[in-house]
């Protein structure tokens, strides 16, 4: 079949089975967005800026294991998506991003919108291509989709000049991919395995401490059944929150700055610290020089550069979590007699002791609604069951510590490169891919503004989320970390002039409500959520100063954590 | 530790600019890199000097691995190996030129190095070697007026049995 390098590039996503591509279009991307309006089959879901797009083919991906795929012209389109792209790519997250770029002739001569996007986006991608000719098409999409989701995933950027996009040429979509400088993931070998059970099998001060390659390569369930068999105490990073569920008496809470006394204590006094899909990066260690001193290292990752960056294994398995994890089971299950729980009764009361100082507590008011509260709060209107996104501030670590995800695919925040801004478009992403779930954005009005534009998106595309804005009219993670090392000059960290959020929403046709006092919270909650139908903007005028606790502050260690002050 | 590393680069464009911006991105040192096409015109072949201690080396050879475009790579300072390095020096004739001229002739015949090319004021020799050697041949020309040298940077082979050779 004939067709033009436009129709390609669609039919090739139509081949990879694509529902949907987030975008925008611009000068470079026309020949291509005539090619969307001639079919039906991948639909494109216009945002209102580029970032937007990013974040929501990145919430897509989060929410369902499936690639993402973004649309932009050249120039200032792909720049303004690269936010989007570098967030998705600290977080491992799959992602093909499509970008318009000058007509080949043109390349090198600063045509207008010209700008060298391989080079722009290099740092920040797995890999990226610039398609040079018509017959090159299909063939570099289909490897742009192969190293997105192979391995450890990823975004992956190809950039196509327009005259080739009105180049016609014979279409057909490849089968198979080889790629010979590709690494292909490396199996575990039954020699790391046996090592790596009889490290577990004599460990006295056991950790397991899972991440997001947990989430990634869906191994909830052998993780789940590896720590069950052991007994093992296990902590979630912020980025595998949900693979060990929240309430399981296994479960000791989020580790890292912001995680709970008993997960940082015990990662500093284990003797084994079982790291599954996990990166020690600095949120998570502190300062590396007092990390875990005793403890012996098992480290199992699908990227060998992650093995001994940060910190040094003792044991390295890598592979994919989910085969490697399977294996250890395999063993484990096979030495069952092996296990003795009077090894791990020492450990297991010393944590408790740790639990027994509740590091989450927070004193309730009567008169100021609490962020803890509300998130508390929608995780008892939601059943616990809702995809929460997040903005990057204190809300995301109140959402992170108190929503209680026992789930994967749930729990949607940009972890690695902290980007404000991600929430809302992530969450429209999320709602495409589960129309039928409660989609909540937990975000601040710091955050809320800078991708606010979106909800002129979700008015177009109906997309009835749930923005839950904890106002606490100040940058409240940068004022906290002015109160604490800064003497409390709050250098710029105030949020002045805000918008009437109610009127704001109302403005692009959604509901808004302003809720001010703790009685009215889940009242409020309740009737948002009952209104399946509508997004709800809820603007939760919150406590102005309040903390989070624990924080490990940087530059200090697992030991040295700040808790609440005016605690019972 | 000063290190060698050779890399088989798939023949792309682009493909050196990752290595390059992969170096500078994460704070590695270069001492030299050299890239050239290899026998297989599908692949390049780049060699990098570089130091650091052992974990360091191991943080470059996994990120480099980790480049879509990168097919092979080995240390080769791990074994027997090869280095040489090309220098071509530029050397003005003072005084009377008939000395100088001898001089740098002895000199450039105690290195084994070539001529290249001699004219009344300007004398250009070339020498191929180790680095060392080739830092010893510009220290014995500083007593001459040196106008400009041009270094290769290090290529290098292991002299094992094996071969760096992609999939
Ligand atoms: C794009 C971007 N710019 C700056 C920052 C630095 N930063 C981290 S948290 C924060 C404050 C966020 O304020 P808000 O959204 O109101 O949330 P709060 O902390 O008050 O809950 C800032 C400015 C960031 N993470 N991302």
């Amino acid at each position: 079949m004939q067709l033009t390098g436009a129709d390609i590039v669609v039919k090739s996503l139509e081949a990879e089975g694509v529902e949907y591509v987030f975008g925008y279009p611009g000068g470079a991307a026309l020949h291509i967005y005539d090619a969307f309006h001639r079919q039906q089959e991948v639909e494109h879901i216009l945002v209102r800026h580029e970032q937007g797009a990013t974040h929501a083919a990145d919430g897509y991906a989060r929410s369902t294991g499936k690639p993402g795929v973004v649309l932009v012209t050249s120039g200032p389109g792909i720049t303004n998506a690269i936010t989007g792209i570098a967030t998705a790519y600290m977080d491992s997250i799959p992602m093909v991003v499509l970008s318009g770029q000058v007509m080949k002739p043109l390349i090198g001569y600063d045509a207008f919108q010209e700008i060298d996007a391989v080079g722009i986006s290099r740092p920040c991608v797995k890999h990226n291509f610039l398609i040079q000719d018509v017959e090159d098409i299909a063939a570099t999409i289909k490897k742009a989709f192969h190293i997105a989701t192979s391995g450890r995933p990823g975004p992956v950027l190809v950039d196509i000049p327009k005259d080739i996009t009105a180049h016609v040429a014979e279409f057909l979509y490849p089968t198979t991919v080889d790629i010979r400088s590709y690494p292909e993931v490396p199996k575990a070998q039954p020699a790391e395995i046996s090592i790596a059970v009889e490290a577990v099998l004599n460990a006295k001060k056991p950790i397991v401490y899972a991440g997001g390659g947990v989430v990634l390569a869906n191994a909830q369930a052998e993780l789940r059944s590896m720590v069950r068999k052991l007994g093992f105490p296990c902590t979630n990073t912020l980025m595998g929150l949900g693979a060990y569920p929240h309430g399981d008496p296994l479960f000791i809470g989020m580790l890292g700055m912001h995680g709970t006394y008993e997960a940082n204590k015990a990662m500093h006094d284990a003797d084994l610290i079982v790291a599954v899909g996990a990166r020690f990066d600095d949120r998570i260690t502190g300062t590396l020089d007092g990390f875990a001193p005793n403890a012996k290292v098992l480290h199992i990752d699908i990227d060998p550069s992650v093995i001994d960056k940060n910190i040094k294994s003792d044991i390295a398995i890598i592979g994919d979590a989910k085969e490697v994890l399977e294996l250890l089971n395999q063993e484990i299950a096979r030495r069952e007699s092996e296990i003795n729980p009077e090894l791990t009764k020492d450990w297991w009361s010393t944590i408790a002791e740790w639990q027994g100082f509740d590091s989450l507590w927070y004193e309730h008011s009567d008169t100021v609604i609490k962020p803890q509260f509300v998130v508390q709060k929608l995780h008892e209107v939601t059943g616990g069951e809702a995809y929460v996104t997040s903005d990057v501030g204190q809300h995301q670590m109140f959402a992170a510590q108190f929503y209680g995800f026992s789930d994967t695919h749930k729990w949607i925040n940009s972890g690695g490169l902290g980007t404000m801004g991600f929430g809302l478009p992530a969450a429209m992403g999320v709602k495409f891919a589960h129309p039928d779930a409660d989609v909540a954005c937990i975000t601040g009005e710091g955050s809320i503004q800078m991708c606010i534009q979106e909800l002129g998106t979700c008015k177009q595309y109906d997309l009835p989320v749930k923005v839950i804005n904890l106002n606490n009219r100040y940058l409240g993670m940068v004022r906290q970390w002015q109160e604490f090392s800064y003497e409390k000059r709050y250098s710029n960290s105030y949020m002045d002039s805000l918008p009437d959020f109610v009127k704001l929403a109302e403005s692009y046709g959604h509901v808004g409500m302003k809720i001010e006092s703790p009685a009215d919270v889940e009242g409020a909650l309740k009737e948002a959520f009952a209104m399946t139908d509508r997004l709800v903007f809820m603007d939760f005028i919150t406590d102005r100063e309040e903390n989070v606790y624990p924080m490990i502050e940087a530059g200090k260690g697992h030991h040295e954590m700040r808790l609440r002050p005016n605690k019972k | 530790m000063r290190h060698i590393i050779s890399v088989l680069l798939e023949n792309e464009s682009g493909a050196l600019s990752r290595v390059a911006g992969l170096f500078s991105a994460r704070g590695y040192n270069i001492e030299s890199l050299t890239v050239a096409p290899t026998n297989d015109p599908t692949l390049s072949r780049m060699t990098i000097v570089t130091w650091g201690d052992e974990r360091r080396i191991d943080q470059i050879e996994k990120q480099l691995f980790k480049l879509v475009d990168v097919a092979a790579l080995q240390d080769i300072t791990i074994n027997r190996h090869l280095e040489r390095e090309v220098v071509l020096v530029k050397v003005g004739l003072l005084g009377d030129p008939a000395d100088s001229k001898l001089e740098l002739e002895r000199v450039t015949s105690v290195f084994n190095a070539s001529l290249l090319d001699v004219t009344d004021t300007l004398f250009i020799a070339e020498l191929s070697g180790s680095s060392e050697k080739v830092d010893e041949f510009i220290k014995a020309l500083s007593a001459h007026t040196i106008v400009e040298v041009a270094r290769s940077g290090v290529t290098g082979l292991s002299s094992t049995e094996r071969a760096l050779t992609a999939r």
